[in-house]
């Protein structure tokens, strides 16, 4: 069965035609890297499907349930949806042991300590146990995404939804986060992840979409589509890229 | 005519700027809390409040606060509503206050990235709640010093009080001036007491500001 699904989704800003039907279907255990140019509607996509942002034709469901922007949805769509974002958005007050435990005992009610034994088990799975009480400032950009991702995994999320995780980093901290990414992929963790780290697509991912002007223009199982490209587009996309 | 000595002026002057503070508090505090309710106001997405905001903005800050003060003690008398002078001075205060603050407190809170809201919202956590754990703590910290520097701006906004016949600082001057007709002297150390009260607020706001800064 399919975890999220998209049917015939048209997205507008304005005037501007952003998604264009896009029909795409992710199962569970799935690694799913959507590549692209700037501008073709990658992060629209992903925002749809957590309800950060209103599609006004067709529709998604996310395990079987529709995702609208509604306020009340967009709480329940977050059990079962993580979000990871370019600049990781960590909260900068809080510890990072803060930022892993508050949803858990705010959203899901737990207890201070199981909620503390969930953060710290997250954390010791991106490789951060020692940084529970440091704050986000303190810590390098990898490690802030490692955070990030703790944080969200603390939820226990059915699908993980990542937008150019590695971009704001320098080159030698890409490595570090991405090596957790393959990890979760390996625990078998839902993935869908917008990314110009090509190895990794080919390498970790299980499938490829390519995105070219707000429609998917071609997908694929990663190997294959991106050694062997039918589209002129993508061809150029990954000849540019590479 | 009274012989007033200067121990007697200055003991007079004292004894006003008590009320000065008082009402320099009290529109202070009533400021503050309708400033808190009507930010809370603004940040919902309903348009309808966050028009009546913008209104009650305009209208406040548009206009000077002796109207204010006027049309609080003489058009509610008008009215028919009985009104102290103390009583207007507080409510055309708080008014005022309230219409800065609203401003103030959006800046600061707009500082702030969108995508503390959108993580917050991803992790499932409500509007309130993003409020309360998220946007507030972060809010405060940026908007103390400005908050504090405002304050100023009330404290001296207490002076108009004194033209619909509250007693505070600026009228108790006014009145030892008529009694001595010593006006340098008199309004010199009227000056000297609120600056007396301002400028440690302002050190203040400028230290706050600094300490801000370097923990960023
Ligand atoms: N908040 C927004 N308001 C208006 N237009 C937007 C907004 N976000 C994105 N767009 C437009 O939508 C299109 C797709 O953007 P985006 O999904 O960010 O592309 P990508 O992530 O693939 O670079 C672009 O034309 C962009 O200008
Ligand atoms: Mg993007």
């Amino acid at each position: 069965m399919s975890l999220v699904n998209l049917h015939q989704v048209h997205k507008y800003y304005g005037d501007n035609h952003v998604l264009k039907g896009i029909d795409l279907d992710i199962k569970a255990g799935e690694v799913v890297s959507i590549i692209g140019k700037s501008g073709s509607g990658k992060s629209t996509l992903l925002r749809c499907i957590n309800g950060l942002e209103q599609y006004q034709e067709g529709g998604i469901t996310v395990d079987g349930k529709e995702v609208t922007t509604e306020d009340i949805q967009v709480r329940r769509l977050a059990l079962s949806v993580g979000m990871i974002f370019q600049n990781f958005n960590l909260f900068p007050h809080m510890t990072v042991g803060e930022n892993v435990m508050l949803a858990p005992t705010i959203v899901l009610k737990k207890s201070k300590a199981e909620a503390e034994t969930t953060a710290r088990a997250m954390l010791e799975k991106v490789g951060l146990a020692d940084k529970f009480d440091s704050f986000p400032e303190k810590l390098s950009g990898g490690q802030q995404q490692r955070v990030a991702i703790a944080r969200a995994l603390a939820m226990s999320p059915k699908v993980l939804l990542c937008d150019e995780i590695t971009s704001a980093l320098d080159p030698e901290l890409v490595g570090e986060v991405l090596k957790v990414l393959e990890q979760l992929a390996k625990e078998g963790i839902t993935l869908v992840l917008v990314t110009h780290e090509m190895n990794f697509a080919r390498d970790v991912g299980s499938r490829v979409v390519f995105m070219h002007q707000g429609k998917v223009w071609e997908q694929g199982d990663s190997k294959t589509l991106l050694s062997n490209p039918q589209t002129d587009e993508l061809k150029q996309f990954i000849g540019a890229v590479l | 005519m009274i012989e007033f000595s200067n121990y007697d002026i200055l003991r007079n002057l004292m004894f006003a700027t008590q009320w000065t503070i008082l009402l320099s508090l009290a529109a202070f505090i009533g400021g503050t809390t309708v400033a808190l309710t009507l930010t809370a106001m603004r940040l919902t997405r309903n348009p309808a409040m966050q028009r009546i905001v913008r209104v009650y903005v305009e209208l406040f800050q548009g206009t000077p606060l002796l109207m204010q003060m006027f049309l609080c003690f003489f058009g509610l008398s008008m009215l028919g509503y009985e009104i102290s002078a103390w009583g207007a001075a507080i409510l055309s205060l708080t008014l005022f206050t309230s219409a800065f603050l609203v401003e103030i407190w959006r800046g600061c809170i707009d500082t702030l990235p969108k995508g503390q809201w959108e993580a917050s919202r991803c992790l499932g956590l409500s509007f309130l709640q993003t409020l309360r754990h998220i946007i507030l703590p972060q809010a405060i910290r940026v908007a103390t010093a400005p908050t504090v520097g405002f304050s100023v701006q009330v404290i001296k906004g207490t002076a108009l009080a004194s033209v619909i016949g509250f007693v505070e600082l600026t009228k108790v001057g006014t009145m030892l001036n008529n009694a001595t007709f010593e006006p340098f002297k008199i309004f010199t150390l009227v000056a000297l007491i609120y600056f007396m009260l301002c400028y440690p607020l302002s050190l203040y706001s400028k230290h706050l500001e600094k300490k801000f800064n370097v923990s960023r």
